[in-house]
């Protein structure tokens, strides 16, 4: 993975913000630690110079010249105190007692702090001048007294606390600095194998899935929701891709059938009349084939679910009473009685134009298969939960073998010349009912055929997409009969 | 009657003007958007056909060009596009009606002239009269030659379409379109079972019919000249 690529996430800035505030509040404490030792030392080595120099001019003021002197003597070879310095100089700077040869300063004021560097007398154990701090003090003699210790072993300490505290914090540092740049690597090559999976997605490898890891963190579950929505892309791709398909395949042959009609009326005798009778079929079969053609775009539509969208709140029981009012006067026409039973209220989130359709493509198939002085119908029931459309007639009915079967495109049963049909009008039905989340269901209306739909009405009933897939998957499984009306 | 086609595809286009020129109107034709948009505000058409889909420009916004200019030409739209929501879209533009492709030459002809003379009506009628025919709008009671005809509702709706759209042709798909809201059409044709009806109620018992079938194109409803 190229560094840059880590500089440029939003994972690495925030980790460099987060270790800015973490540095500085670093900081803080070990200030205070330094403060606290390395600042007392020093502290604590002025105390102490202080305290000697007032014990010392006591002793001036009790036991006089000689006293003073003898005290330094004592003092600078007291083998226990090896950091003591001392040093009684007259006026003119010529040192009278104590453990320094030399007076170590230029200058000669009371109460001045000096600090120089000695190689003190009796040191043996490094070469190196060892760092005095030292107060000068002025006696009433015009003496002065030099009294200092010897900082070197505190300013040894002094630096190792603090090259200690330097490498708490550098380590510190770097720990975080490392942590963010590992923590965003992670991050950054899981959004990678989304990034990656999409691309390929893009370059046409449909059914690749974003992995999941099962740890259900935040990333599995953006994993599972693209998972989801590429699953429902698929599936409309597919049956889109299974509409135009058929399209193609379903209206080839009544196109070839137009074209050998025209053909076949070029090669007769050029006679105006059988001109205009070779027309007129030709106008006829083109109305068929655009009706076909218009069936399979509408079922495209229901078919695909993008029409869920564009879904209202609808009474139901309104919609069919419209067909009902339109197909009563052919019904009672051809001898048959048609029975409505409407309940009110059957309110259901739905597309008038294609129920209506749907609904009209049931009435229609009842009325064309029933013979004279049956019964058609229809009944709208309004339940708590669903609403339930049924519509019966008393024709032939449909074998339970035939049931799935009938629901696929161009299926006609029973062959019967008399009746005109594209076989489109059940798949078209079908195709509604899964729009509108519906059960299809045929069965016997003792004689005859009873369609059922069930259309969920409470937004909790609306059944989850995933199912709502696998029942449109079996359909395009023609071998699994009545797929749609057992779910 | 001057009518103004805006349609890009040659083929098309040379078969809506030689339909139209021979129902005598005048027909102009530009392939171009912008060009339909310049011709429709410098020059009084009495209708135009617009195609949905031009290249370059939408025929919608063309439509809605055209509407903010204050140009209140009837438009007819044409489109491949033949969802609900799309036909919702086209009105919604301003276009006063709108044919999904393929047509019948015949409904074409039926729905120019049902825009036509929309263009001509003046206040809301309250009485529709059709020879001895007459619709109160009001009482919503129909006579003819002074006796009442009993009609229920839907027929009434459909008896109303004819007579606003007398002497014209309507077809099948028009009156499905404006009596029942449907934009589909049913296999069996329930339409004709409803005209016979109300043929029974309105022409039955009188010397002269007033509903005509137009063969091949749809039903008339006009006095005898």
């Amino acid at each position: 993975m190229p560094l840059p690529k880590i500089f440029q996430t939003s994972t690495f800035r925030f980790s460099l913000v987060n270790l800015l505030v973490f540095g500085v509040s670093m900081i803080i404490p070990f200030a205070f630690v330094y403060s606290s030792t390395v600042g007392s030392i020093d502290t604590e080595t002025n105390a102490a110079i202080g305290a000697e120099i007032r014990a010392l001019s006591e002793d001036y003021e009790r036991l006089g010249h000689q006293g003073l002197i003898d005290e330094i003597t004592e003092r600078a070879n007291d083998p226990t105190d090896k950091d003591a310095i001392y040093l009684l100089a007259d006026a003119s700077l010529k040192p009278l007692a104590g453990n320094l040869s030399i007076w170590p300063s230029e200058t000669a004021k009371n109460g001045q702090w000096v600090q120089f560097s000695i190689d003190k007398v009796g040191d043996e154990d490094d070469s190196a001048p060892d760092t005095v701090r030292a107060q000068i003090f002025k006696l009433p003699g015009n003496e002065l007294l030099l009294i200092g210790r010897d900082i070197h072993e505190r300013r040894l300490v002094q630096r190792r606390i603090t090259v200690a505290l330097g490498w708490a914090l550098a380590i510190t540092l770097g720990l975080g600095l490392t942590g963010g740049v590992l923590m965003s690597r992670y991050m950054l090559r899981r959004v990678d194998v989304i990034t990656q999976t999409s691309r390929m997605i893009v370059d046409g490898a449909l059914s690749r899935r974003v992995p999941v890891r099962g740890t259900g963190d935040e990333f599995d579950r953006l994993a599972e929701n693209l998972n989801q929505m590429l699953d429902q892309i698929e599936h409309l791709m597919m049956s889109m891709r299974t509409v135009t398909d058929s399209i193609a395949h379903d209206l080839r042959s009544p196109l070839t059938h137009l074209k050998g009609r025209i053909e076949l009326a070029l090669r007769g005798a050029p006679d105006t009349q059988s001109y205009r009778q070779a027309l007129e079929s030709a106008v006829a079969e083109t109305d068929r084939i655009l009706a076909v053609f218009n069936s399979l775009i509408e079922m495209a539509k229901a078919e695909s679910g993008v029409g869920r969208t564009e879904l209202a709140s609808l009474d139901l029981g309104a919609v069919a009473a419209d067909v009902v009012d339109l197909y009563e006067p052919v019904a009672e026409e051809r001898g048959l009685t048609m029975a409505a039973s409407i309940d009110s209220g059957a309110v259901l989130l739905g597309n008038r134009q294609l129920l209506a359709q749907a609904i009209a493509n049931l009435v229609d198939n009842a009325i064309k298969y029933t013979p004279s002085g049956g019964t058609i119908s229809l009944s709208i029931e309004s339940e708590p939960n669903f609403v339930r459309l049924t519509v019966g007639d008393n024709g032939p009915g449909v074998a339970p073998a035939d049931r799935g079967r009938v629901l696929e495109r161009f299926v006609r049963i029973g062959h019967d010349p008399a009746i005109s049909g594209s076989g489109l009008g059940l798949s078209l039905v079908a195709a509604v009912a899964r729009l509108h989340r519906a059960t299809l269901e045929l069965g016997d209306n003792n004689p005859g055929l009873r369609v059922t739909l069930v259309f969920p009405t409470a937004p909790s009933a609306f059944k989850p997409p995933e199912l709502w897939r696998a029942e449109a998957e079996i359909k395009q499984k023609p071998a699994v009969k009545s797929a749609i009306a057992n779910t | 009657m001057r009518i103004l086609v805006i349609e890009d595809d040659p083929q098309t286009a040379l078969y809506l003007r030689k339909g139209l020129e021979e129902g005598g109107y005048i027909v102009d034709w530009t392939a171009d958007g912008r060009d339909g948009l310049f011709m429709a505000a410098s020059e009084r058409y009495d209708l135009i056909v617009a195609d949905r889909m031009l290249p370059g420009t939408d025929g919608l916004s063309i439509i809605k060009m055209l509407r903010s200019q204050g140009i209140r030409t009837p438009i007819l739209v044409l489109s491949a596009l033949g969802q609900v929501d799309d036909r919702v879209r086209g009105l919604e533009a301003g276009a006063d009606d709108y044919l999904v492709k393929p047509y019948a030459f015949s409904e074409l002809i039926a729905r120019v002239e049902a825009l036509l003379r929309r263009g001509s009506a003046t206040a809301p009628d309250t009485v529709l009269r059709v020879g001895d025919l007459e619709m109160n709008l009001l009482a919503r009671t129909v006579t003819r030659g002074g006796r009442a005809i009993e009609l229920k509702p839907r027929e009434f709706r459909l008896l109303e379409y004819l007579m606003r759209h007398a002497d014209q042709v309507v077809t099948r798909t028009m009156l499905l379109e404006a009596v029942w809201d449907y934009h589909f059409d049913p296999q069996t044709n329930v339409i004709d079972v409803h005209i016979s009806r109300l043929r029974q109620k309105i022409d039955k018992g009188f010397g002269n019919a007033l509903l005509h079938t137009v063969r091949g194109a749809g039903y008339s409803l006009r006095a005898a000249s």
